[in-house]
């Protein structure tokens, strides 16, 4: 692999930008591989890089019926934090905050990593409440959290309105400092480098269309290019997870929703942290190019079309004029849907199934982002190693038998 | 915008009136005592999910407020038919596979 420095781009820009690496190989299928990861969006790409760096898996197949991050990916907010209530879930997203503050050096591959800090902000009383028993939670697990009060909402993002005036007025904000944005293309290209580099194939333009099973073992995926085998097969598929389940004759509890998200025109530097809210259900950030990007909340029904309703972006639209009055008159560029596979608890499943060799690592939902590299890390080891990481132990689908659910609808109360 | 046709009201109206409520036909456990676990995360958690044609409880909210059947496709988002509390659906995967009703 081609190392990136700043020498070697003056030394490229010497030769005109003409002899730069391809980033990875693209490679004819082998009949064989040790492990198929099926879906290569950044979950997938992270599990079979850490696969090989720290397991030293390298006969390893990552399957993708689109491009490489072209899923979730690559249509989210990309906002980052891990201010969750509950400590399974707290402790699996500060894994992978630990992840993002050293990913673009460990990967060689700029990840654009900013942390800018996440305000949630509070309007009413219960909110306020809220927000407190959360960042205590938060603090007695060693992550970082402040409760704000208005005026120090103000100080951090004058572009707030933080008038008492509003229909449902400012009442303070949980902080997280750590928290902030990344590049969502460059996660999934960062990750697919190094694992190319360590050996993994990348197959991309490459659909599961069955999976073969025989007595409760995995053999291999049936794909739009002839079978590969494989006896231990990770499943990484989002939105379309319940549908790779079913080929496995499994049920998962899940259901697929579109998610929606827009961005602006370009506009001079305003905001320079991530805003959230629950109440007036909104979330705004600001992206280095000056676009703004707007996260709207799922449409209620399920939907694999990845796209959204025309209700849902109004009322995107109402909750942030709400709270930032001066973008009423900026216009929007793009907007888009990503398919979403919601949990009961708003938390993933990370777990091996009824069928050996067979596991899911799905159900993040709206909010799966910000835990890339955790995700990938914890599911790795637990390919690995054929049975769960403790990290993931607690989100095994068993709890929705037990009744050991991780209710985080608190912490995930907005869609992101 | 989805126009969505309330068989109560006998009406077409716009998606903004009604609120979609998930699968339908999900059946309670008979006797919830002395159903095992499995039975009931089932009845509580696990869903369909279909991508293709699902049937599923919309309320039509700000119209009569009553609960109804849709038979929708999750991918191009048509609805093929909506009928009331206590019917069955006339379109399924079946019917469609076996090239009878579209
Ligand atoms: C609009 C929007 C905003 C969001 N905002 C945030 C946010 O701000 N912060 C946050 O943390 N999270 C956010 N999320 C959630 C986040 O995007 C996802 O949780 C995360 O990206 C999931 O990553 P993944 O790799 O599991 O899935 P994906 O990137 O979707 O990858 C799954 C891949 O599997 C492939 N696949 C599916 N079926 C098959 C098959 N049969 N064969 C082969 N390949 C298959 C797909 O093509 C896809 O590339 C948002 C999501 C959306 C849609
Ligand atoms: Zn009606």
């Amino acid at each position: 692999m081609q190392r990136y420095s700043g020498f070697g781009l003056a030394k490229h820009a010497l030769s005109h930008n003409e002899n730069w690496q391809r980033m990875w190989r693209n490679p004819t299928p082998k009949k064989k591989y040790d492990v198929i990861i099926v879906g290569g969006g950044g979950h997938g790409l992270a599990t079979a890089y850490y696969l090989a760096k720290e397991h030293g898996i390298t006969n390893v197949a990552v399957i993708e019926k689109g491009w490489l991050g072209g899923g979730n990916t690559a249509r989210n907010t990309t906002i980052v934090r891990s201010n969750y209530l509950w400590d399974e879930a707290a402790e699996l997203y500060e894994h992978a905050m630990k992840l993002w503050e050293g990913l673009s050096q460990d990967l060689n591959y700029n990840v654009m990593f900013s942390q800018r800090g996440v305000l949630n902000l509070g309007h009413t009383l219960q909110d306020m409440r809220d927000i407190q028993r959360r960042v205590n939670a938060n603090r007695l697990n060693g992550i970082d959290g402040e409760v704000l009060d208005t005026q120090q909402v103000k100080e951090i993002c004058p572009v707030l309105d933080c008038s008492p005036n509003t229909r449902y007025p400012v009442l303070g904000a949980s902080w997280q400092p750590r928290g902030g944005v990344a590049r969502h293309d460059a996660v999934a290209w960062g990750f697919a480098r190094g694992a190319d580099a360590l050996g993994v194939d990348l197959i991309q333009q490459t659909e599961v269309i069955g999976m073969r099973i025989e007595d409760g073992q995995i053999l291999g995926v049936e794909t739009t290019r002839g079978f590969i085998a494989a006896e231990t097969v990770g499943c990484v598929a989002a939105g379309n997870s319940g549908v790779l389940a079913r080929m496995a004759g499994i049920k998962l509890p899940l259901e697929s929703h579109p998610l929606q998200a827009l961005v602006s025109e370009p506009i001079k530097p305003v905001l320079d942290t991530v805003v959230m809210s629950n109440h007036v259900h909104g979330y705004c950030s600001q992206s280095d190019k000056g676009d703004l990007v707007i996260g709207a909340g799922i449409d209620g029904y399920n939907g694999y079309g990845q796209r959204g309703s025309y209700p849902t972006i109004e009322h995107t639209l109402q909750a942030i004029v709400e709270m930032f009055p001066t973008f009423s008159r900026v216009r929007m560029n793009r907007q888009w849907g990503g398919i979403v596979d919601t949990c009961p608890d708003a938390c993933p499943i990370l777990s091996a199934t009824p069928v050996k060799g067979l596991f899911f690592n799905c159900g993040w939902g709206t909010g799966g982002f910000k835990a890339t590299p955790g995700s990938g890390n914890v599911f790795a080891w637990t390919l690995a190693k054929g049975y769960a990481h403790p990290i993931a132990a607690p989100f095994s689908i068993d709890r929705f038998v037990s009744g050991k659910l991780i209710d985080e609808h608190g912490a995930a109360g907005v869609a992101h | 915008m989805l126009h969505i046709y309330c068989p109560y009201c006998g009406e077409h109206r716009e998606e903004s009136e009604f609120r979609p409520k998930g699968q339908a036909h999900i059946l309670r456990p008979k006797d919830p005592d002395n159903c095992s676990d499995e039975v009931w995360a089932d009845y509580l958690f696990f869903r369909d999910n279909p991508r293709g044609l699902h049937h599923e409880m919309w309320l039509h909210a700000t119209g009569c407020r009553k609960y109804f059947n849709v038979t929708r496709d999750t991918v191009s988002y048509e609805i093929l038919e909506t009928y009331k509390m206590g019917e069955q659906p006339k379109i399924t995967a079946q019917s469609r596979a076996a090239g009878g009703e579209k």
